[in-house]
């Protein structure tokens, strides 16, 4: 049910990814986003799975674990590739019947966004998937560190992203709980359009939201009594040092990023209108 | 309206790496207008096992038959069920919604289709069981204290006049006399009414009296079925599963080491007072 | 000195209508006296709402006083300079374990107090390496939080504050939303941390059998304190405890139902044991 998402959750392993520093896993999954846009070509996707797939492998987190991560955005996945199938003309007409036409282009496109996509979320869910929060908190605090000088709250910001990705796990089992509460009220979650669905939430989102609400409050206040005042004056219990094996880290995904360019640019290998 | 479990087995997110065998092989009858007790460590299965009662949870396999019919069979009317079988979970404050507590208390009624009139006057006696004074009716359920919000969110359930009624500790975290007052308010409402109750409970000293009878509940199995003072004879063999006899019956033991001639089967205070007077009327 | 020391402590709410303008005030501690010595085990009893969390909230200088005073470790919490010293000398667990766990990784939760104290980080990681050790957490250190019994949750947030290295740790309610073999497990870490580190602890609960060790125990009502005493004093007195919303442990119930019945028991029985011996003493 609603627990089976496991974006964002921490699956701890010993692998070399969950030892390298976070700031590493930071600018790597970044530089891996922005190469997913770089190419238009089949050899450039094999240049890109293969080095998910070794970094999946490296991760030690199964693969059947990040597949289950992928359920929740199926619906989002399905509108893309929809839209692009349908709404993108150009090329020779593959098909066509009543309002329905699908261009070369829209299947190329629609096929590329999707799998961009779902490499986009696998990637970025390796990431948190061998990061705890608080590393993750810490990477982000020392990446962005400088804007602190233009007055940007970078470990406030830091800090809440890391609650926010504590509590998650406890406001979906919360929600699981209140749904099945209000269900046995006779609550009908299923039936009726949109606007009915939509009112029928309401049982279930103003319980959640005074939950959150309490949570935070009881939160704010342990984390007050343990002393917490801000970034300032604060030690680390895991400071952040870069190691050979970050150092290596970096060469491989600077290396990665050239090699998918140049292959996904100037290799020409082409398989019907991809 | 009988509650009967044909070997049910209960098995949590099978094929993955959570795989749990939840329930395993429950048989177990539970006859209209009784009063059970269900104890078992957290994890044993008992929370597992109430929300099957109404058909929440599906179970893998086995069958549950509410008044002799198969619920698991097509066309079962599951939201009749679940007005029929009343659950009421843990912390059930937590689901309180409304802008007043009445209209929070009418929201079950509601769903089973009643008029304005009818949800308003099943809402009210419902208030009235659970014993919330009327001045609260209009007030918001979150302007409440911890108890009288507990009361509304049960007032909730009992709205929809549940034949069963099954209550998931519904005094965690209430103060002693909070404690009692849920207990016997809801004591009352069984003598009241014909109503069968189902209460799971941490409090073995709650459980023994209230309960006509006992089922306790251990790594998915049902461990023991049976009335309070055979259950809690068998001390020794619940201690080992994390659980503990009421402490009058400890007491008790111990006063037969020590030679003094007592039943041991008592499971209250009053009980046992009057025991040990008996005894040592006929010593003098 | 006094390890915790009030004077005439009040505290009010202000009530406030829907604009948000104050329409009064609601006095939840009113003119309350306690002292906690060194060491100490002190027990506070009292109904829900009867004022007994907002007390051990101006321990830890959550809430400061509206009139009279509050010292803990010889410091007045109303005074801004010392409040981080105040935090550090008393440390608080609260009722619900989800809601005080900052780390998502056990050892990272129990660092997150010494990090803010600014220990340096060589001993930060002795602390928690301590401190687990002390709840017998220690084999749980690389482990999320979510995946933990109640109890165990528990542990690891006593943890978080004894690496703060307090004088004097408040649990209110610690056991409230646990199971009986997650209440057990809390109050034996408890047990042995007065053992062995001598801290001075303050528990607040419902439940009478957790407080029967204690040194002293106050019961609170409507913002009173309206009882004090040794366990066996208190207890001894069943009606009036009743009429506060409150209880006594078994073994002093059935005291007191036996002396109802006619019996000359003893005042002041708490244990079993105690009922047991005398029970057989009497043929």
């Amino acid at each position: 049910m609603i627990r089976d998402i496991t974006i964002g959750q921490y699956y701890p392993a010993k692998s070399i990814l969950h030892r390298l520093d976070p700031r590493v896993k930071l600018v790597s999954t970044l530089l891996y986003l922005i190469s997913l846009f770089l190419f238009r070509s089949i050899p450039g996707y094999m240049v890109a799975t293969l080095f998910l797939a070794a970094v999946i492998r490296a991760s030690r987190v199964p693969f059947k674990h990040i597949v289950k991560g992928l359920k929740p955005i199926i619906m989002l996945l399905m509108i893309t590739v929809i839209f692009n199938l349908f709404l993108t003309k150009d090329g020779d007409i593959l098909f066509h019947k009543w309002i329905f036409t699908i261009t070369e282009g829209g299947l190329r496109t629609a096929v590329y966004m999707a799998v961009r996509l779902i490499y986009l979320i696998i990637g970025s869910s390796l990431m948190t998937f061998t990061t705890t929060p608080n590393e993750l908190t810490d990477g982000i605090e020392k990446l962005l560190y400088p804007l602190n000088k233009i007055h940007v709250p970078v470990h406030e910001v830091a800090m809440m992203m890391s609650i926010a990705l504590r509590f998650i796990p406890i406001l979906l089992e919360e929600t699981d709980k209140i749904m099945k509460a209000q269900i046995a009220r006779g609550a009908d979650l299923e039936s009726g359009n949109m606007i009915q669905k939509a009112k029928s939430m309401i049982p279930i989102l103003v319980p959640l939201f005074v939950s959150a609400f309490r949570r935070a409050n009881d939160l704010a206040m342990a984390m007050e009594a343990r002393c917490y005042r801000g970034g300032e004056g604060r030690t680390k219990m895991k400071p952040l040092h870069y190691r050979t094996s970050d150092k290596i880290a970096y060469i491989v995904v600077i290396v990665y990023v050239i090699l998918v360019f140049v292959v996904g640019r100037y290799v020409p290998l082409r398989v019907w209108i991809f | 309206m009988s509650i009967r479990l044909e070997h049910l087995n209960y098995i949590y997110s099978p094929g993955t790496a959570y795989e749990k065998h939840a329930l395993k092989d429950i048989n177990l009858t539970i006859p209209h207008g009784e009063f059970v007790g269900i104890i078992g460590h957290t994890g044993s299965g008992k929370s597992t096992l109430i929300q099957h009662l109404n058909g929440l949870i599906r179970a893998s396999s086995g069958k549950i038959y509410y008044n002799e019919e198969d619920i698991y069979q097509e066309g079962y009317h599951m939201k009749e069920l679940r007005s029929q079988v009343g659950l009421v979970f843990q912390y059930p404050e937590h689901q309180l919604f409304e802008i007043d507590v009445m209209t929070d208390v009418c929201f079950g009624p509601k769903n089973q289709g009643l008029s304005d009139e009818e949800c308003k006057e099943r809402a009210l006696e419902a208030l009235r069981l659970v014993g919330l004074k009327e001045k609260y009716y209009s007030m918001s359920p979150f302007e409440l204290s911890g108890g009288q919000k507990r009361r509304a969110a049960i007032a909730g359930v009992l709205a929809m006049k549940p034949k069963v009624l099954v209550l998931d500790e519904p005094t965690a975290g209430l103060d002693p006399k909070g404690r009692d007052d849920i207990l016997e308010q809801i004591a009352y409402l069984h003598k009241q009414t014909d109503m069968t109750v189902i209460l799971v409970s941490h409090s073995m000293e709650d459980i023994a009296r209230f309960a006509d009878r006992i089922i306790v509940m251990n790594h998915g199995e049902v461990m023991f079925n049976d009335e309070p003072k055979k259950v809690f004879a068998h001390f020794k063999e619940l201690e080992k599963v994390g659980l503990a006899a009421p402490q009058v019956t400890y007491i008790m033991h111990d006063l037969k080491e020590h030679g003094l001639a007592v039943n041991t089967d008592v499971t209250t205070v009053e009980e046992a007072a009057d025991e040990i007077m008996r005894i040592l009327e006929t010593r003098k | 000195m006094n390890m915790i020391q009030t004077e005439k402590l009040i505290f009010e709410y202000e009530k406030r209508d829907e604009e948000g303008s104050v329409i009064g005030t609601s006095r939840a501690i009113d003119q309350v006296d306690i002292d906690v010595k060194e060491g100490q085990f002190i027990a506070i009893l009292g109904h829900n709402g009867s004022g007994k969390s907002t007390l051990a909230k101006h321990m830890n200088a959550i809430l400061v006083p509206t009139e009279g005073t509050m010292w803990v470790d010889g410091r007045n919490t109303k005074d801004p300079e010392e409040l981080w010293n105040v935090r550090q000398s008393a440390g608080m667990v609260f009722q619900n374990p989800d809601n005080q766990i900052i780390g998502t990784v056990v050892e990272e939760d129990v660092g997150f107090g010494p990090e803010n104290l600014g220990v340096p980080t060589d001993e930060i990681w002795q602390r928690v390496e301590e401190s687990l050790k002390a709840v017998g957490m220690i084999s749980y250190r690389h482990h999320s939080p979510n995946k933990l019994s109640g109890g165990q949750k528990q542990r690891v947030a006593i943890a978080g504050v004894v690496a703060m290295e307090p004088k004097c740790i408040v649990l209110d309610e610690p056991t409230a939303m646990l199971d009986p073999a997650g209440r057990k497990e809390v109050l034996k870490t408890v047990k042995r941390l007065r053992e062995k580190k001598n801290v001075t602890v303050i528990l607040i609960t419902h439940y009478m059998e957790e407080v029967i060790d204690a040194d002293k125990i106050y019961v609170m009502d409507h913002g009173h304190v309206v009882m004090q005493g040794t366990p066996r004093e208190i207890f001894s007195r069943v009606e009036e405890l009743k009429g506060y919303r409150l209880d006594v442990p078994q073994a002093a119930l059935l005291a007191d139902e036996l002396r109802k019945r006619g019996l000359s028991v003893p005042e002041g029985i708490l244990r079993k044991e105690e009922l047991v011996d005398y029970l057989c003493q009497l043929d």
